[in-house]
């Protein structure tokens, strides 16, 4: 059986499926964003790069519209996520999937009702139908086999492929990747970062992965923006980003210790700060 | 499906005991299960004229030979300054319409209640009827002042 | 000196800030009751986890308190020869005062600290962005069927609890002290009054139920989504549900009892 597919009223050569223009955010004083503007094309995968601690987080909870940005525009799909009701922003949602870092699966339900989850939700299809889905989107993932665990039962690569389940059980138009392969054995990783460029291919979706893992982000990505201090410091596709000579994606791209992002945390000169604490 | 089955039950036997509980404090520990609850269900009610009700309580009962039958329903000063006591007394009971009232306690320390003593008139006692023929509490203070004072004009007295 | 001032003043302003947060958690709350009819499963569920797994300390508790509370009135009565009130003592301090209360602050101790750690977990896990993103309100799925879960659960508790312990009273008085059964229950039976004394009991028991479930589902909601920050939000469920059930309670009973 075919995966049911919803039809998305969209255009491949329409308007890019997201867009971020100067945006702006700040949180507890501290300045997250200094107008950032990024474009995320359909059918694409966009990768979004960064040292930690650079907000790429935020900026997935920004354009799914947990948070609202302080200034500028985020569009998705036509719709500019911070000017819509709650009710208009759910139905944007529906056509969302976001993979979580951790999975965030529900931790009472197993596996199959993780995944059943978004359809007993949001659609009134019958026990069968839902337990065919189900299936299939377990399978996309490889672990029809595990339908009876629990969450704690998982493994941490296990659990995050549930989630992506999970995340495409809609067959949504969008995709976004929080970290998907952070903390993952080589093999793991290895089957989350196949998974995340076949599903992009053979559902039709648009991907959106946040990462610092550069090595495997550049094998999947069609795109790549690094975002530091933010800003976007650098974008292109990954030939060209390991090619450009900016000192920002130089240090990035090769593991460097030191470059624009400095090794120390900002504090006084070594001596001045030695010879404060002797004379005191 | 069968671990939703066990929790449904156990819900089900919770609610259960906690409609049980319910059910027990309302008919065993207070007076609902008792006559006369209240002047709004079947019975009628009567009001007695007393000079004195000494400690007498809305809710204290009302007894006919020591059975009780209906309840004090409200206490009231008419307009020549005697207690209106408003009894309802519960359906089954009918007394002539020559009974009479008085207040006693029950024990020494112990509640306060109306006593009915039904007379031998055929006629019986309706709902809004007056009992004139009342007996008045019996107030302690008063009593005792009157005994020392008798106790004094005995001719025997030292 | 103005520096303590000022810290007073920004300890009062986040104090108020989180008590109207909290107004408009509960007002969220109250909206997505009505959507619950269409899950009975999960408000079921919410039942057996905050009210059938609280039925053990309940009883046990009840059955104690009731037998303690014989005891002690036994030995103040029977100094005034007054005994046989002591069916009437146990009853009326079990429904008005320590059923609804002691049962309020175990449900606080058992169910709310439980829920507040679940509720946070499920915040540090992100299960709730996660649902938020899947375009299902946490409120709604989660918070709703707990807050009428709780609501339902605690009068039925407290009046578990009230009876237990009258039983257990009636235990040590007839079976320890040797009273007579007849007055034990008649004087009983004669004095409490079923709106009075056991229909404000109930209320009040849903009242507490009310604020000690807000309570726990407030500090779980609100609690910084790290370990820290969900183990501060059980203690915190546990001593601001006391507070807040002696307080009302005594709010509640001088409405209620002090009528002449």
């Amino acid at each position: 059986m075919p995966p049911v597919t919803l039809s998305h009223p969209h255009d491949p050569n329409d308007a890019p499926l997201v867009e971020v223009r100067g945006l702006c955010f700040a949180r507890e004083g501290r300045v997250i964003f200094d107008g950032v503007d990024l474009t995320i094309p359909r059918g694409r995968v966009t990768a979004i790069m960064g040292p930690s601690g650079t907000g790429k987080t935020t900026l997935l909870r920004l354009i799914g519209g947990q948070l609202v940005p302080d200034a500028g525009q985020i569009t998705v799909d036509g719709q500019q996520v911070n000017r819509l009701k709650r009710r208009e922003l759910f139905e944007l949602r529906k056509r969302m999937g976001m993979l979580f870092q951790a999975g965030a699966l529900l931790t009472d339900l197993s596996v199959f009702e993780n995944v059943a989850f978004p359809l007993r939700e949001h659609t009134h299809l019958s026990e069968s139908m839902i337990r065919d889905l189900v299936l299939l989107k377990l399978e996309a993932v490889g672990l029809r086999g595990a339908r009876d665990l629990m969450p704690s039962q998982l493994s941490g690569g296990m659990a995050r492929r549930v989630a992506l389940a999970r995340a495409i059980a809609l067959d949504p138009m969008m995709v976004m990747y929080d970290e998907p392969f952070t903390g993952q054995d080589p093999i793991s990783l290895g089957v989350l970062a196949r998974l995340v460029r076949h599903l992009n291919d053979s559902m039709g979706l648009t991907s959106l992965v946040v990462s610092h893992d550069v090595h495997e982000t550049c094998a999947i990505a069609d795109y790549v923006y690094l975002i530091a201090e933010g800003r976007v410091v650098g974008a292109g596709t990954p030939t060209e980003m390991s090619a450009s000579p900016s000192p920002w994606i130089r240090q990035f791209m090769q593991a460097q210790s030191e470059g624009p992002v400095p090794f120390h945390y900002p504090a006084l000169d070594l001596i001045t700060d030695l010879m404060q604490e002797g004379g005191a | 499906m069968i671990q939703q089955r066990k929790l449904e039950i156990a819900v089900g036997f919770f609610m259960v005991l906690g409609l049980a509980a319910l059910f027990m404090l309302a008919m065993r520990v207070s007076n609902l299960s008792t006559v006369g609850l209240s002047d709004t269900d079947s019975g009628y009610n009567v009001t007695a004229l007393f000079q004195n009700i000494g400690g007498l309580k809305v809710r204290s009962p009302v007894r006919v030979a020591g059975v009780r039958v209906g309840q004090v329903t409200g206490i009231d000063l008419d307009n020549r300054y005697a207690a209106a006591v408003r009894m309802h007394i519960a359906n089954g009971y009918t007394f002539p319409k020559d009974t009479s009232a008085s207040i006693f306690t029950s024990g020494l320390l112990g509640e306060q209640y109306v006593s009915l003593d039904p007379g031998g008139d055929p006629v019986l006692l309706k709902n809004g009827d007056v009992i004139r023929a009342t007996q008045s509490a019996l107030v302690l203070e008063r009593f005792i002042g009157q005994f020392l004072f008798n106790k004094a004009q005995e001719p025997g007295s030292k | 000196m103005s520096d303590w001032f000022a810290a007073w003043g920004r300890q009062g302003l986040a104090v108020l800030i989180r008590l109207g947060r909290a107004h408009l958690l509960l007002f969220d709350i109250l909206c997505a009751l009505p959507a619950l009819v269409r899950r009975p499963g999960e408000l079921i569920r919410q039942v057996h986890s905050v009210g059938v797994r609280s039925l053990v300390i309940i009883v046990i508790s009840g059955l104690f308190v009731g037998m303690v509370l014989s005891l002690q009135g036994y030995n103040t009565l029977v100094n005034f020869g007054a005994a046989q009130s002591l069916g009437v003592l146990v009853a009326l301090s079990l429904v008005r005062e320590l059923g609804p209360v002691v049962s309020a602050l175990l449900y606080g101790g058992r169910a709310g600290s439980a829920l507040a750690a679940e509720i946070g977990l499920m915040k540090a896990t992100e299960q709730l962005s996660g649902m938020e993103m899947m375009a299902v309100d946490p409120i709604e799925r989660v918070l709703a069927p707990r807050f009428l879960a709780g609501v339902l659960a605690m009068p039925l508790l407290a009046a578990i609890f009230s009876a237990v312990g009258i039983l257990g009273g009636y235990l040590v008085a007839v079976g320890l002290l040797g009273l007579d059964e007849g007055a034990f229950w008649s004087q009983m039976q004669s004095h409490v009054e079923f709106y009075q004394d056991i229909g404000n009991g109930i209320v009040k028991s849903l009242v507490f139920g009310i604020v000690a479930t807000w309570i726990a589902l407030f500090h779980g909601y609100d609690a910084v989504p790290t370990a820290e920050g969900v183990s501060l939000a059980t203690t915190r469920t546990v001593v601001h549900t006391a507070l807040a059930v002696l307080m009302l309670d005594f709010v509640l009973t001088a409405l209620m009892f002090n009528k002449v």
